[in-house]
């Protein structure tokens, strides 16, 4: 047999258990022939004890202290023999100094989660009350590598032909509507791949998925007593381990490999994964907060410190992981690596990612080594990289993230100057301009192009696509702060009467500002992400801030399917339209000319006079030309679209520029028009019959195609 | 657990019945390789099994492998719905033949 070929035996015994010094690489737990390899490190502990629990019991089954002779430098490992790698959980105990103003919190008495453990119980059943008497609550599992893949590879999609859907795992199959198997968990989302596919998204970013507790802060609502959680989940108990309670087979133990065959079948359909990703903090909170596994491990090296010993807390959470310690990159490196390899995850979404640009005190660096070390990492060389390009401390970097020709970026001016102009503020007209062109105002001056920009109108922070237009304020007393908490900033209009209506005229001026929403957006170069539930008109009510809300506010409600069919079915047509015309998807900036002798720029600036676009600070209309054979830098061939968008409560006549020679202006979309007049399957589009003029009713958005 | 195997024309067929999991899987897996290793076809019978743990479940695939490196064949008989289910949640169902009876697992491998 194989194994007899490699001489691999114990040398060493504690008790009952046989060992042999292990190998520092990989760190964490490791699978190797006939035992396991443990690797930890700590720059300060004095000694390390590795403490195996048989799977749920309170005391543990063993505690093994490392030989001196198995420490390397500043890593303990060990190998460890004959484990039932199924039924042990394992922690470890560091010996060291507690003296918090040097930075060092080390506590024997606690056992401590492997920060490498790539499976972690405690938490296996999203929701169910764990035993708070129990000591070690989050407790590393070993992990089978042996997950057959086949042929699946991530896609490498082109950047600019994404349609992003963000989704909380959870919330999207929760609600008893969806009609899922196994509701809120990884299996159900694979049940919807084909629903996901017909909407003609290409990519799904799962809201966090790395370990985290749902009952960390976890409390009742002081007056309905309903019970509030970390539903969110931006709150890290351990970075290499998926969400036990996301999984079906949690319960098993099996969450790997459900995730695993969740993105392996994504992929077989066609859709990336993202992952939303948090290394801006952890789950250990300040002082105050519950030693987990970092604050044990090494303090000072995990978290940024003031000079006094206390946490930094750039993230509004407690704490700020300390990024830019060569050993903290280091880690978040290999987390990345991990996934991209392990998992085959195709991109990350990176939380508040302006932190990870700091340096160990909290200053800006100019040239962050973590930023530039995945941007150039081999790995995750055809990763998508998305950076959150603010933090909770007050440094906003849209349009000026440190890019190194890799990162995208959640273009929050996007999200702004379009709800802006949605609802109707004047002089917004050359604002968004720059955001339907890719915003060559932030990311022109670099040549970062298009891609650069994540363009969005709603996600999961603030309100959603309905009560964006329903919701003049946030309604957030189910959170239970008194409606304090959430933004206040919302740039929302709701059309008339706060909330739920019974006016048609207030509702059908709802469903045309959705749909005007997700015109805009998928008429815009850049990349489109969009919220689960956006596409049949999900309501939070009001609530702008669902990060405890484990209940009907967050859960998708799939009977909205039945309520706006009409909007569901603009939502994919429009999808669909923007996968039809690569006119639509540029790679590089419009270049404002002619460059391949159409006799049309790529681009050109229309109002409701051709050719005479109206910035003024009065402006409300806006229309602009895409010409066809540019599309693509000219590599490829399309139609010239004509896009007009009017926030102006009256009807307004717009004078059309002439189509290109030989074709004629037919109608694609006119949100102006009730369903299903207002938009028309490729080659369905009705010619328009005065080719000259086009009557723009209130608050639309009108899309013309020259064919 | 407890496995019984009979030879039913060119197919072997073994019944186990019990739990499968970490504490057994490895007993399992030394009565079914050999078993596999020398039969062309092999129905597992798993109608009576009452709880298979995932170190079941990657025993059965190492018994697919080794089935199909030696230009052999495994299907699966009796799964109950919730083997079934974790089976095809984590990805293992695709891995095999799977049939409802002995009978009908023969005329698959057939």
């Amino acid at each position: 047999m194989e194994e007899k070929r490699i001489d691999f035996y114990p040398t060493h015994r504690h008790g009952e258990f046989k060992l042999r010094p292990g190998r520092p690489f990989p760190y964490g737990a490791t699978l190797v022939p006939g035992g396991v390899n443990f690797s930890v490190m700590s720059r300060s502990a004095t000694a390390c004890t590795l403490v195996l629990f048989e799977k749920g019991e309170n005391q543990p089954l063993a505690e093994i202290p490392f030989p001196d002779s198995f420490r390397i430098g500043n890593v303990w490992c060990m190998v460890v023999f004959d484990l039932d790698a199924e039924g042990i959980e394992y922690g470890y105990r560091m010996d060291g100094p507690f003296n918090p103003q040097s930075g060092h919190r080390f506590d024997r008495n606690v056992v401590l989660l492997d920060p490498c453990a790539k499976a972690i119980s405690g938490r296996d059943v999203w929701g169910r009350e764990p035993d708070w008497s129990r000591p070690f609550p989050h407790r590393g599992r070993l992990v089978f590598e042996d997950f057959d893949w086949e042929d699946d590879r991530p896609l490498e999609l082109p950047l600019e032909d994404l349609v992003i859907y963000e989704m909380h795992v959870r919330g999207f199959t929760r609600h008893p509507s969806s009609g899922a198997r196994h509701p809120g968990t990884f299996a159900a989302i694979r049940e919807k791949i084909p629903y996901l596919k017909d909407l003609g998204v290409n990519c799904v970013e799962l809201m966090p998925i790395y370990e985290f507790d749902e009952f960390e802060n976890s409390r009742r609502h002081p007056e309905t007593g309903q019970m509030l959680y970390n539903y969110w989940g931006y709150s890290t108990v351990g970075f290499f381990a998926p969400k036990t309670g996301f999984a079906a087979t949690g319960r098993l133990g099996m969450q790997v490999d459900e995730l695993k065959t969740l993105v392996k079948e994504l992929h077989r359909q066609g859709l990336e994964v993202m992952l939303d990703v948090v290394f801006n903090h952890t789950a250990e909170g300040n002082e105050k907060g519950p030693t987990i596994s970092f604050r044990g491990l090494d303090n000072q090296t995990y978290y940024m410190l003031t000079p006094e010993g206390y946490y930094y807390n750039f993230s509004g959470c407690g704490n700020t992981l300390n990024c830019n310690n060569p050993i903290v990159r280091n880690m978040v490196l290999d987390c990345l690596r991990y996934w991209a390899s392990e998992y085959h995850i195709d991109g990350f979404r990176f939380d508040l990612a302006a932190i990870l640009g700091r340096d160990p005190s909290g200053a800006p660096l100019p040239n962050p080594p973590l930023l530039e070390s995945i941007a150039y990492d081999p790995i995750l060389g055809k990763c998508k990289l998305i950076a959150e390009a603010w933090d909770a401390g007050g440094l906003y970097q849209v349009g000026s993230f440190p890019a190194y020709g890799r990162w995208a970026e959640w273009n929050g001016k996007y999200r702004d100057d379009l709800r802006k102009w949605l609802k109707g503020e004047p002089g917004l007209a050359a604002a968004v301009a720059q955001r339907v062109q890719g915003s060559p105002d932030l990311y022109g001056w670099n040549g970062r192009g298009p891609t650069a920009s994540i363009d969005f109108i709603t996600c999961h922070d603030g309100f959603t696509l309905y009560d964006l237009v329903a919701y003049d304020g946030k309604h957030n007393e189910a959170n239970g702060e008194g409606n304090r908490d959430g933004s206040d900033d919302n740039n929302s209009w709701n059309c008339g009467c706060e909330g739920e209506s019974a006016d048609p005229d207030v509702n059908a001026l709802r469903r045309r500002q959705i749909k005007n929403a997700w015109a805009l957006l998928m008429l815009s170069h850049g990349v489109p992400m969009v919220l689960s539930g956006d596409e049949m008109g999900h309501t939070q009510r009001g609530n702008n801030n669902a990060y405890c809300q484990d209940s009907e506010i967050s859960w998708i409600d799939w009977d909205r399917l039945e309520h706006n069919p009409d909007l569901h079915r603009f939502a994919r047509a429009m999808t669909a339209f923007r996968h039809a015309h690569p006119v639509l998807r540029s790679r590089d900036h419009v270049r404002n000319q002619d460059f391949v002798g159409s006799g049309l720029a790529d681009i050109t600036w229309h109002g409701t006079q051709a050719w005479k676009p109206d910035w003024s600070g009065s402006s409300r209309a806006l229309a602009w030309m895409l010409c066809g054979r540019h599309a693509k830098g000219g590599t490829v061939q399309d139609n010239t679209l004509y896009a007009a968008a009017s926030t102006y409560w009256e009807p307004l006549d717009f004078e059309l520029p002439r189509p290109p020679e030989g074709r004629a202006w037919h109608v694609a979309v006119n949100t102006g028009m009730p369903s299903p007049e207002d938009i028309f399957a490729p080659g369905q589009e009705p010619r328009l019959e005065n080719q000259s003029r086009f009557l723009v009713g209130p608050r639309s958005v009108v899309v013309l195609i020259a064919k | 657990m407890e496995i019984k195997i009979r030879q039913d024309g060119e197919v072997a067929v073994a019944v186990v019945s019990g739990e499968i999991d970490s504490k057994t899987a490895g007993a399992a897996q030394a009565e079914l390789l050999p078993l596999i290793e020398k039969s062309g076809k092999t129905v597992l019978d798993l109608k009576q099994v009452t709880f298979m743990s995932s170190a079941g479940l990657r025993m059965l695939l190492l018994l697919y492998r080794q089935a199909t490196a030696r230009d052999g064949r495994v299907a699966l008989v009796g799964l109950s719905d919730e083997v079934r289910d974790t089976m095809s949640m984590t990805g293992f169902l695709k891995f095999f033949l799977v049939a409802d009876t002995v009978e009908a697992g023969k005329s698959a491998l057939a």
